[in-house]
């Protein structure tokens, strides 16, 4: 067996939907600039010229209409694709999200579903500003009848957006655009890694699924167990490579549903824990985290739970790294829990 | 203000805010609104671009005149039998509407919207369209229902949450939803399904299909985002899509100057998006019928979507929970120049020899009795509010697929704080 190709996480997630829609002719991808341009990001690049302008489809720029066209294809019998150029421009979508696709198939009972994949880059550390950096996702973790899936390598973005386009209920799937072209170590003033050194830039050309709700243990450790998804993981994995703590860290990957089995069984092990997030604190995901956390290990818990997020102002352009939960936030807290 | 203040010599700016003719109190009169004679409006090729006919939505389309004649070119010369059909099909709406309203106000239910004055709106259309073809309605539409044979049975075990409920006491009343009858789930919140219908219908244009998609909403929620995004989405891929703008006049208390009535009509919002355009008189059934039948071939020869708006009047309260008597004036049902679909195609019939009262009456009484049969029947699935229909735990059930952890969890949470309260 030949080894994989490597594939940046860009390749990874177009390599999805061209699996996707090579073995299904249902699958449909649409969104802004996404068609003969193949997206902003490149994420759809040859979509179109291979499967034609019905199945690969630029959009006007509405996500409103976008959202609920995509859940009237979903309703026909399609499985839509679409995406949201920025995750920042998601809310004029957020009825069609919220009311619509989250909720029909329980308000019809099962009649109609909405079987679509809502792909969109999300996060900052790209000198976006207040309207191409924010983290939604604690506003979607919050519906019911919403999945959101985050993926943090190019092998677990291809994995999990086949499984998420196979999957019959709505699925939000963020993708951080920071390690979108190298896995970031929170350092902004070092030269940019790109995927080639990581061992999870080889991704099969073919199909293979990495399952929802499912954690993975980015490092196994006794000292500490660390959440976090996304660009984060890379940060955090840098920072305690850095300061030597034998931290354990659990990638979720997958927020709604959660892999709540991980989650309690290592910090039952270390005893202790830390959630980062690039997301706004309050009401953020890392609050619902702590109180799951403090629920179930409470008894086990030496220290009390923290938390490293963005702090609660808009993503500040020029002040960009100050913001951003990076590796100094991440080793005050850290010596802070540890010493408790 | 002073004189000193910077730009004194120019006027005030000041600020319109609209307001309905009549309001409670007020004397309804419409004797200058504008109507057209029926049978003077153009009838295009269904193959004629869009901006050949703008006048069409500006005027009104109108097949049945004062004396109850079918003229002009848009009659759509239908036989005796399928017009007594449509008769049927509305006056069943109309006395299913006043049995549900009456259960309502028995206690027998939480909520229900007759559609009084607008059945010539869904009944017409449903007819003109294949039975196959999907519609993505608002909340008035039953008439849809109702004429593509859905059982009544079905509806009122809806209505009333109970053990048959199809959607398992999940939705509020009269949210119907029926795959199976091409009738989407239909939403509380105002005009989504407008994006919903334009992705359907492109899904089936994208898939070779023939078959078309309808929706509906009223005149107050064409202001919503969702409108006007459907209606760029359906221009931009001449998406196989009929809009129908039902303009009752009022939103709940709002009247339609509130969604831009003043300024211009409703089927003039497809100018400006390009797409064909008509205002027809939403109470002369055989119009809303031929306008349908217009859009749908339209639509199927991949000449794109039409918008229609329905000029029509809601004659009765937006909902049981609403009191129009409280904002506008009690005369204006009466005063609607327009008059009743149901009487108008019925005299209509009359004239031709192919109906009178008395088959009217019998029919009427029919009707009234096959609506109180289904209603006994689905009153034996239980009312809303005496005891529980659908166990506790299909709560949890329907938010996804396969129902997760969390949910789980809190199932069975419920079940042993109800188990340890003894209830």
């Amino acid at each position: 067996m030949s080894a994989a190709p490597r594939m940046n996480m860009i390749q990874a997630i177009n390599s999805a939907m061209d699996v996707m829609m090579e073995r299904d002719d249902q699958v449909v991808v649409m969104g802004e600039d996404v068609g003969y341009f193949g997206g902003v990001f490149r994420a759809t690049a040859g979509l179109q010229a291979k499967y034609g302008k019905t199945r690969a489809f630029d959009t006007p720029i509405t996500e409103i209409g976008i959202i609920g066209v995509a859940i009237g294809m979903g309703a026909y019998g399609l499985r839509p694709v679409p995406e949201i150029q920025f995750a920042d421009y998601i809310y004029p979508a957020l009825d069609q999200l919220v009311s619509e696709a989250a909720r029909l198939r329980y308000r019809s009972n099962g009649d109609f579903t909405a079987p679509i994949t809502v792909r969109s880059p999300y996060g900052g550390g790209i000198f976006g500003g207040q309207t191409h950096s924010q983290s939604p996702e604690g506003i979607f973790t919050h519906v019911s009848g919403i999945k959101t899936v985050i993926p943090s390598t190019p092998y677990d973005a291809k994995g999990l957006l086949i499984a998420a386009i196979e999957d019959n209920d709505p699925v939000l799937f963020l993708e951080p655009k920071r390690i979108y072209n190298g896995p970031f170590d929170g350092h902004y003033d070092r030269p940019a890694k790109n995927w080639t050194a990581h061992p999870a830039s080889e991704v099969p050309e073919g199909y293979y699924r990495v399952e929802l709700g499912k954690a993975a243990t980015v490092r196994e450790g006794e000292a500490v167990t660390i959440l976090c998804y996304g660009t984060m993981v890379h940060v955090v994995a840098a920072t305690i490579e850095e300061l030597g703590v034998d931290a354990e860290i659990i990638d979720l990957r997958t927020l709604v549903p959660l892999d709540i089995e991980a989650i309690e069984a290592s910090v039952k092990k270390t005893g202790r824990c830390m959630i980062v997030h690039e997301a706004t604190r309050t009401s953020g995901f890392g609050a619902e985290l702590s109180a799951l956390v403090q629920e179930r290990c409470f008894y086990h818990l030496e220290a009390p739970i923290a938390r490293v997020t963005g702090f609660d102002t808009p993503y500040p352009h020029s002040l960009e790294w100050a913001y951003f939960p990076g590796p100094v936030r991440i080793r005050e807290a850290l010596n802070k829990l540890l010493k408790d | 203000m002073t004189v000193d203040a910077p730009r004194a010599n120019l006027p005030p700016l000041s600020l319109h805010v609209p307001e309905p003719r009549f309001r409670p109190g007020d004397e309804a009169d419409f004797s200058d609104l504008v109507v057209p004679p029926a049978g003077a409006a153009r009838r295009p090729d269904t193959a004629e671009p869009a901006d050949r006919f703008h006048e069409l939505a500006y005027g009104l389309i109108r097949v049945l005149d004062d004396a109850g004649n079918a003229v002009g070119p848009w009659d759509p010369r239908l036989d005796a039998e399928a017009k007594r059909k449509m008769l049927r099909s509305m006056a069943l709406t109309r006395a299913f509407d006043e049995r549900m309203f009456r259960a309502q106000r028995q206690g027998k239910t939480s909520f229900y919207m007759k559609s009084t004055g607008e059945e010539a709106v869904s009944v017409s259309a449903a007819l003109a369209m294949a039975g196959d073809d999907m519609c993505f309605p608002s909340y008035r539409q039953q008439g849809i229902l109702i004429t593509r044979g859905y059982p009544l049975i079905e509806m009122m075990n809806q209505i009333y949450s109970n053990r048959g409920d199809p959607l398992q006491g999940r939705q509020l009343p009269i949210m119907y939803s029926s795959k199976e009858t091409g009738f989407f789930s239909i939403s509380g919140n105002l005009a989504t399904q407008y994006p919903q219908a334009v992705g359907w219908a492109m899904a089936s244009a994208a898939r070779g299909d023939t078959r078309i998609a309808a929706t509906w909403c009223g005149e107050g929620s064409t202001a919503e985002g969702d409108f006007h995004s459907a209606l760029t989405f359906a221009t931009v891929y001449r998406a196989p899509v009929i809009f129908n703008v039902v303009n009752n006049q009022w939103a709940i208390s709002s009247f339609s100057g509130f969604a831009g009535a003043e300024a211009t009509t409703f089927a003039a919002r497809a100018i400006g998006y390009g797409i064909a355009g008509l205002r027809v008189d939403g109470n002369d059934a055989l119009a809303v019928y031929a306008a349908t039948q217009w859009a749908a071939e339209r639509a199927r020869t991949n000449q794109g979507p039409t918008l229609i708006e329905h000029f029509t009047y809601r004659a009765e309260g937006h909902s049981t929970s609403d009191d129009p008597s409280a904002y506008r004036s009690s005369g204006e049902p009466n005063a609607w120049p327009l008059g009743d679909p149901i009487r108008r195609l019925k005299d209509h019939l009359i004239g031709l020899g192919e109906w009178d009262e008395e088959r009217q009456a019998a029919m009427d009484l029919e009707l009234a009795e096959t609506v109180k049969r289904a209603q006994k029947e689905a009153e034996k699935n239980g009312i809303l509010g005496h005891g529980m229909h659908q166990p506790f735990e299909t709560m949890f059930e329907g938010v996804f697929e396969e129902m997760p952890w969390h949910l789980k969890e809190q199932s069975d949470q419920m079940i042993a704080e109800r188990k340890a309260a003894g209830i």
